[in-house]
């Protein structure tokens, strides 16, 4: 059994007018694995992982509905009780932000928040807890970190803040780590520091990881598996080696294609998708991706295209390959 | 200023006078809703926390106060009047409740001697040294000023921490006991400050003490609204979402991660409430509910007692007067600048 299966998953904010951000996602992640959840901003990746750890803001309230399951080693998280999951987080399930310098307390230093996770879940002492701080700022690749610990967010770069978020959330070993976006706020020459230093962690500790990005190049040095995600729906979903040699999906494709590529001829464009994701169609009334898809054919206007396939799943009625 | 610091109904009414009287005193003159749009307003600058290059809220408003001259300039008046207060009983030339001088007041003929190069600022209508009491007196109006707003600030703080960690927390109770406590504290709130001093200084009967708790009194719903503000637009920070994250006991976000971003706000506030706490001490004094005992003088006092000789000997009410003006003027542009530098919409 997979250590977290979702099954179904789907978030509806009730607004002014009902909002459906995720529309019936489901994935599972194995333990020790890496699993992408990749699209453009707005499709849902967000509103996924908050869900997951019950933490969308008025989440289990009326103006939030939440269905589906969510089965981690066996309990649903969707269903859990309040008291369980606080115990939940940070131990067993752990979660990294895109923005590090908002995702820390601007007011509090560095050693205070990471000891805090340990002396929650660890139950240890503040002085054990300020030592293993330290360790787990060295581990993470923070040099000085006895001086470090002391300092306040403001005083640590971009890059030593996230790593320092990174020792947060791996304080506890926990089975499971959550990344939304942990490099997109971060420099280029840094994104690929943290990414090979989450890699290492991963590794090193046998924690399975979800990592959201909006960067189909992320995914290709990272993760074991592939879910594209377009308007709060899997569009495809596949093993690495099989998306990126078999493509099928004309979004998948068209992600592909907006890669910046280091082997490709001086002059050779790169072809994003056309429109934006504010042009999509109510899944009801067909493929929501039809407006902005080149290969669009009326079947694809008729109702909504269900995902087929099992090993190499796509939601298309017109793909590009059939793999 | 920017006309932006001007609350809506002060800036359409009102006229001139009635605007800067509501600038000089921080909250004094503002009607309840106003009053509680501008405390709002203060409080939601709270999750304002960092700039671009990630500077602390407080470096930068540390930065941005440092540059404006009101702001030096209050903090110079400020510095003054605590070195007077703190050293200047010390250094005063003669006792200020000494009466040696008494032959030379002759008030049935309507002589009290002016200044000379013995006394200063001449005698009080006892033949007490004028100079020596202004000087000690400044003490006096501090400790009222600062007690009273330490009061205001502790009780204040106490019920607004409270039903912002109540809110914070979530949950029906939490939103019981906040509605609780921010009914009671709006109430106060809505009531006239002097209103409510004087009421708690009849009941208590005249003393210092009486003065400091009727003045403390006033600004505890000021600081409670402030706090509790302050404490909910924190609430939405990222940081909160991500200790959540993490399992850290949301008793612990409350009191460890939200309390201490939201206290910038009530820092202002304390600067702004310690000019209305020293000019409120002094109309209570004023009033004759302060300290009845002569042997400590208090501006308040003074001036009472020289407006029955206002004829005589007109000097005896500019010294306190003068005093109160200039402390309250010191915290009031100092709080003011403060308040400026926190807030991106009043900068210019
Ligand atoms: N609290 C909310 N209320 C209403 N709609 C929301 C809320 N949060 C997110 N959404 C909507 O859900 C969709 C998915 O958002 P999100 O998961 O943040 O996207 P991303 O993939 O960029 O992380 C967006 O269209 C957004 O407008
Ligand atoms: S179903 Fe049609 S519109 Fe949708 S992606 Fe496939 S070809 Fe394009
Ligand atoms: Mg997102």
């Amino acid at each position: 059994m997979a250590l977290l299966e979702v099954e179904d998953l789907g978030v509806t904010f009730h607004a002014d007018r009902d909002v459906r951000a995720v529309d019936g996602v489901s994935f599972a992640v194995d333990a020790g694995k890496v699993v992408g959840l990749v699209g453009e901003s707005g499709c849902g990746k967000s509103v996924t992982s908050l869900a997951l750890i019950g933490l969308l803001p008025n989440q289990n309230t009326k103006r939030v509905r939440v269905d589906g399951s969510a089965k981690f080693d066996g309990l649903d998280l969707l269903r859990a009780d309040r008291r369980t999951l606080r115990d939940i987080r940070g131990r067993e399930i752990a979660m990294i932000f895109q923005d590090p310098l908002s995702s820390l307390n601007p007011v509090v230093p560095i050693g205070v928040q990471v000891a805090e996770v340990l002396i929650r879940h660890r139950g240890i002492g503040k002085h054990e807890a300020e030592r293993r701080s330290a360790e787990l700022l060295d581990r993470v690749g923070i040099p000085d970190p006895r001086r470090r610990l002391k300092e306040y967010p403001h005083q640590l770069s971009g890059g030593m803040r996230q790593r320092a978020l990174i020792a947060m959330a791996v304080a506890c070993r926990p089975r499971l780590l959550i990344a939304d976006e942990p490099t997109t706020a971060l420099d280029v020459t840094i994104q690929a520091q943290i990414l090979e230093l989450l890699k290492e962690l991963v590794r090193e500790d046998g924690t399975a990881l979800i990592m959201i990005t909006h960067d189909l190049g992320v995914v290709a040095g990272l993760c074991d598996s592939v879910n594209v995600l377009y308007a709060g729906r899997v569009v495809e979903s596949a093993g690495r080696h099989e998306l990126f040699a078999h493509p099928t999906h004309p979004y998948t494709v068209g992600l592909l294609n907006s890669i910046p590529r280091l082997d490709a001829l001086r002059g050779e464009e790169l072809t994003p998708i056309r429109g934006s994701v504010r042009d999509v169609l109510a899944w009801s009334a067909g493929c929501a991706f039809a407006p902005r898809c080149d290969r669009a054919i009326e079947t694809c206007l008729t109702g909504p295209p269900s995902l087929e396939g099992t090993n190499h799943s796509f939601r298309c009625v017109n793909p590009e390959v059939v793999p | 200023m920017t006309p932006d610091n001007l609350t809506p109904e002060a800036a359409s009414g009102a006229t001139a006078p009635e605007q800067r009287q509501d600038e000089s005193s921080g909250l004094k003159g503002l009607t309840p809703k106003a009053k509680k749009q501008r405390l709002d307003r203060l409080a939601e600058l709270a999750a304002v926390h960092a700039d671009e290059k990630g500077r602390s809220l407080w470096a930068e408003a540390f930065r941005r106060v440092r540059k404006n001259p009101a702001a030096v300039i209050g903090a110079i008046v400020l510095l003054l009047f605590v070195l007077v207060a703190i050293i200047g009983p010390f250094l005063v030339p003669y006792s200020p409740t000494s009466t040696a001088w008494a032959d030379q007041v002759k008030e049935g003929q309507n002589i009290i001697p002016g200044p000379s190069s013995e006394h200063w600022f001449g005698l009080d209508h006892n033949g007490r040294d004028e100079f020596s009491r202004v000087i000690v007196g400044a003490r006096q109006t501090l400790l009222v000023g600062v007690v009273a707003t330490s009061l205001g600030l502790l009780v204040g703080c106490l019920l607004g921490g409270l039903a912002g960690s109540a809110y914070a927390l979530g949950g029906r109770r939490g939103r019981q006991v906040d509605n609780a406590i921010m009914r009671v504290v709006d109430m106060l709130l809505a009531m006239p400050s002097l209103l409510l001093a004087v009421s708690v200084a009849a009941l208590l009967g005249p003393s210092l003490i009486t003065v400091m708790i009727a003045v403390g009194v006033i600004s505890v719903p000021v600081f409670a609204r402030l706090l509790r503000g302050s404490m909910i637009a924190q609430g939405h920070a990222e940081y909160v979402t991500a200790a959540t994250a993490l399992g850290v006991r949301r008793g612990r976000i409350a009191l460890g991660h939200v309390l201490p971003n939201s206290l910038a706000p009530v820092l202002v506030q304390a600067t702004l409430t310690l000019a209305t706490a020293i000019i409120e001490a002094a109309a209570l004094s004023f009033l004759g509910l302060g300290n009845p005992d002569p042997a400590v003088p208090e501006w308040g006092v003074m001036l009472t007692d020289a407006l029955t000789r206002l004829e005589v000997a007109p000097r005896l009410t500019i010294y306190p007067a003068v005093g109160i003006i200039i402390t309250a003027f010191g915290f009031t542009l100092l709080g003011e600048a403060m308040r400026e530098a926190l807030d991106p919409k009043l900068r210019k």
